[in-house]
């Protein structure tokens, strides 16, 4: 049985004693303090000067080992069982990936430094760009983006840009997005400065066409969507969704959330994409570092790439530099050229599978969730709401547990991590009602995937004959079912051990 | 279907797949894309590369990477931003730890505890460090965590003025610019002292008016100046009913006074110096951190807090004031902000948790003293200017080259044949600071590297 570590770890804070070390930082050598002279702290103004020792922990090195290996044992993670998070696209990643990035001749590298001596990766990052672009059907990346979000807010910024070239940015206000989006979406779109229009989802879970037609129009900037979409329902009218936005003279946007789901199988920019990100950290298996780093490189139509961020990696034929030569670039939105580290291991990736295997990612991924549904739907007390294709995921309703029992999706959810799975993603998308959004990337197996169907089974059992287990749920991870109601409390919230009393 | 079987694909194998196809009532793999509009279908290969082994993979890019020169290779004398220093090998082991590296964002609480607590230490230590109310779990990176604090302060005040530095690092203000146009927020720089290189307090004081939401200070400055004048803009922000936001190193804090001591609102920073290595300038850390409920209300991204089980009986971690945030408030969250840069945030706490008080003291008094002697050393040199600002320095100081245009860009180029790589030009950024260069010193510079970047450009100069 799955019992995750507890070891009752104190902060670390109250592991310091006076007098502690864990690192001795490198001194300056006896000529350095010789030519300095008298005392260098002399060279710090006064009014800057810090009255004491900084308050940190003093603890040896063994022990902030030991605490942080401690932590790390009482945290659940892709190298230790399956994450069935839907939209999320937590699969393995791979070690070769990780031994690549360990290299002095990536890591020791300064972005400020001098082209010619970094044509290594200028190379690596020009080639990326081109397999990108080739993926996703797109004329050229940018590598800047961070994150998922970070891409999509790019993606407004070139929407802004292009209305604002033609004039039009005055009246184009509105970002439609559709109702089972990804808050980011609506986000990214808001910090833009675009207003939202929420465009509903029709009876089979697609955007329903006739609302889209009637709220596009001369107002319409752009339209964000995902595609599959969190349902996991592949837009087959993607082209007249299309249409509609291009008509109303706006932009479509394509969220890569959910690309694992075509990988190879279909590009955004057959569909009439004309701005798209990736998020590397999902289909292109680089880790998730617990909330990041991640990437989220963007590719545009060809007549989009004059808006691209500064620089873009160029060739001339004999060697890499970086293209500043872009006169309705948008400017930079990260200081400097993007989330590397990730970037050298999605590229890494592709290498692995190439075109064949990046094919079978998507294709296993969609066998993979299907088995795991069908086999769901046959055993479990679950129901699917709209139809029953999917691709890389669905997601289930536990209304009807819900109404017979009063378990909940959130009960179930803490249940199964329990049994040494991570939850499903609960309660999104926002128009299923105790929704939970399944999503078995290709790197499962078959053993894997039936713990998962097992556990489905397992908690609709439960529900009936134990729904109190489930209400209290979980009781083999590290600590029980945690208060955060109370945590957020105004009158318990407590962000920093030393907690002060916070004023208006 | 491709019978594609690959390592990282388990369920490769005929056998298992046509098992599963048959569970799931379907004839083929074909048959679940089957409601994909033909037109939009791929029907052909994607043109990538592909290497049929993981040896191959391996060394196919450690070849391209071989092309790079490294600062392991030569001395790089390069800051603005991302800085080279001893990354301690046990925050190596640590980032290294997979539970941490392959785990997703903690939403599921009791699992995640590890990632909560290590990611709440980490709180606690900048806010700690800088004296603020609450510092979050990660940004970006430092530029993005200037945008995110200049919108923050705007929907604090209601208002729709953000003064910054002249001497800015332009890409960080480019940045700014894209965070701050669609916002409706104005963008207005105050100069520097010609002199000193410090804040001109005059053109500053006459700017900061009742439209300004904010005033932004960076201590070390982009030329590297401990600008005493830094300690005064709270007090004339808040005259005028403005924020005061301080961009602040995170290893000069060892010796710096915390901003929150000097009445700072809101505090940022580039955490890249303390977690990771270089990287070619990313992934790197966000850092942001406020004072008071209203602001920690406006505070983007995720925040962990310290709570206990619903039996009160344990001391337990979660995340916190998720209201905030996209995944639930949407278009009205205050920021689009999802993926973060959670991992650093763990290194920066071990990093911090090592060197403890006097770790972080000594680093930032040897860097004082390197700084110095770099300073002093190139002093040395006729026809060199250094530093170009009268001052106190740490870390980074612009040096000057009298000489034509064009001077500083041969000087450069010589340098790296010779195996040095030199300073960050200003030429382009801040003409009128002529055939200037911004230098940077850490701890990892030794004495030697020093000389010779001194040596060398005495002779190439004199050549």
């Amino acid at each position: 049985m799955f019992h995750q570590a507890k070891w009752d770890e104190p902060l670390i804070i109250e592991r310091s004693a006076s007098g502690k070390r864990g690192h001795n930082p490198a001194r300056p050598s006896d000529i350095e303090w010789k030519i300095t002279g008298s005392d260098p702290w002399n060279n710090v103004p006064k009014a800057l000067l810090r009255n004491g020792l900084p308050p940190l922990p003093e603890v040896s090195e063994p022990e902030v080992v030991r605490h942080y290996t401690r932590l790390s044992q009482e945290n659940f993670a892709v190298d230790l069982g399956i994450y069935p998070l839907g939209s999320c696209t937590m699969k393995y990643n791979p070690k070769v990936s990780e031994a690549i990035a360990q290299n002095p001749k990536l890591e020791k590298i300064h972005p400020e430094q001098d082209e010619l001596t970094v044509q290594g990766i200028l190379a690596l990052l020009h080639r990326l760009d081109e397999f990108l672009a080739e993926i996703t059907g797109m004329s050229r990346m940018s590598l800047q983006p961070v994150a998922g979000a970070a891409g999509e807010y790019l993606g407004a910024l070139i929407m802004r840009a292009y209305h604002k070239s033609k004039g039009e940015l005055e009246h184009r206000r509105e970002m439609i997005v559709p109702d089972s989006a990804h808050g980011t979406n609506p986000a990214s779109a808001a910090m833009a400065g675009f207003n939202v229009v929420v465009v509903p989802s029709n009876s089979e879970g697609m955007v329903d066409l006739d609302a889209l037609r009637k709220v596009a129009g001369p107002r319409t900037a752009g339209l964000m969507i995902t595609n599959p979409n969190t349902l996991g329902i592949f837009e087959k009218n993607v082209l007249q969704i299309a249409e509609s936005v291009h008509d109303a003279g706006g932009l479509l946007y394509y969220d890569g959330a959910n690309f694992n789901a075509i990988l190879g199988k279909v590009r955004p920019g057959d569909m009439g994409f004309d701005i798209v990100h990736l998020n590397l950290h999902k289909t292109f298996a680089t880790p998730h570092g617990g909330g990041g780093p991640g990437a989220g490189p963007v590719g545009v139509r060809k007549d989009l790439e004059r808006f691209l961020p500064v620089p873009l990696v160029g060739f001339d034929g004999k060697k890499y530099f970086f293209d500043y030569d872009i006169p309705h670039s948008v400017g930079k939105i990260t200081a400097f050229h993007g989330n590397i580290g990730v970037l050298v291991r999605a590229y890494a990736y592709i290498l692995s599978l190439g075109p064949e295997g990046l094919k079978a990612v998507a294709e296993t991924a969609v066998l993979n969730t299907n088995y795991v549904l069908a086999k769901v739907l046959e055993r479990g007390k679950f129901e699917l709401p709209f139809s029953r294709r999917r691709k890389h995921e669905f997601v289930l309703s536990a209304k009807k547990i819900n109404e017979q029992t009063g378990v909940r999706a959130l009960d179930i959810g803490k249940r199964m991590l329990d049994w040494g799975l991570h939850s499903p993603t609960v309660y999104f998308p926002q128009i299923v009602e105790e929704a939970m959004m399944v999503e078995a990337p290709e790197t499962e197996s078959l053993r894997d995937l039936d713990e998962l169907v097992e556990a489905f089974v397992r908690a609709g059992r439960e529900a009936e004959t134990d729904p109190e287990r489930l209400r209290s749920a979980p009781h083999h991870t590290s600590v029980g079912r945690i208060d955060e109601v109370k945590a957020s409390h105004p009158k318990t919230l407590t962000l920093r051990w030393n907690n002060p009393k916070l004023s208006g | 279907m491709a019978t594609f079987d690959h390592p990282f694909l388990p369920n490769s194998g005929a056998p298992i797949r046509k098992m599963m196809l048959e569970a799931i009532g379907a004839a083929s793999i074909d048959e679940l894309y089957s409601d994909i509009p033909t037109e939009v279908r791929t029907n052909r290969p994607l043109k990538v590369d592909w290497l049929p082994s993981e040896q191959e993979v391996k060394s196919h890019v450690e070849r391209m990477l071989a092309e790079n020169k490294s600062a392991a290779d030569m001395p790089v004398f390069l800051g603005a931003g991302i800085y080279n220093h001893y990354l301690p090998a046990a925050v190596k082991a640590i980032l290294a730890r997979t539970e941490f590296q392959t785990s997703y964002t903690p939403y599921q609480a009791e699992i995640s505890q590890g990632l909560l607590q290590s990611l709440f230490e980490f709180q606690s230590m900048i806010a700690d460090l800088t004296q603020m109310d609450a510092v979050n779990s990660s940004l970006y990176d430092g530029s993005t965590a200037l945008g995110e604090a200049a919108r923050m302060a705007c929907r604090a005040t209601g208002r729709k003025k953000i003064l910054v530095p002249q001497s800015l690092h332009p890409a960080k203000f480019s940045v700014l610019k894209n965070y701050a146009e669609p916002a409706g927020i104005g963008l207005e720089t105050f100069t520097y002292d010609k002199e000193t290189g410090g804040l001109n307090s005059g053109d500053l004081q006459s700017k900061v008016d009742r439209d300004t939401a904010a005033v932004y200070c960076e201590v070390p400055s982009f030329f590297g100046i401990l600008d005493p004048e830094v300690v005064n803009v709270p007090s004339i922000c808040h005259l005028k009913g403005a924020l005061s936001i301080v961009g602040f190193d995170p290893v000069s804090l060892g010796g710096l006074k915390p901003p929150g001591e000097y009445g700072s609102d809101i505090v940022i920073a580039e955490g890249q110096s303390i977690s990771t290595e270089m990287n070619f300038g990313g992934p790197a850390l966000g850092i942001i951190g406020c004072r008071g409920e209203n602001l920690i209300r406006q505070l983007p991204g995720r925040l962990i807090g310290m709570t206990t089980t619903l039996d009160g009986k344990e001391r337990a971690f979660s995340m916190v004031l998720q209201t905030r945030e996209q995944h639930i408030r949407r278009e009205k969250a205050t920021s689009n902000i999802c993926t973060n840069e959670a991992l650093f945030a763990i290194g920066a706490a071990a990093y911090l948790s090592l060197l403890g008080p006097q770790g972080l003291r000594k680093l930032f008094e040897s860097i004082l003293v390197k700084t110095n002697y770099a300073i002093k050393t190139l002093s040395e040199i006729p026809g060199v200017l250094a530093p170009r600002f009268i001052g106190p320095h740490y870390q980074e100081f612009v040096v000057f080259f009298k000489g034509a245009r064009g001077a500083l860009a041969r000087l450069n180029k010589s340098l790296l044949s010779h195996g040095v790589h030199g300073g960050k030009s200003l030429v382009k950024d801040f003409p009128e600071l002529g055939e200037s260069a911004l230098f940077c010193v850490t701890e990892v510079h030794s004495t030697e590297a020093i000389d010779k970047l001194r040596l060398l450009t005495e002779k190439l100069l004199g050549s």
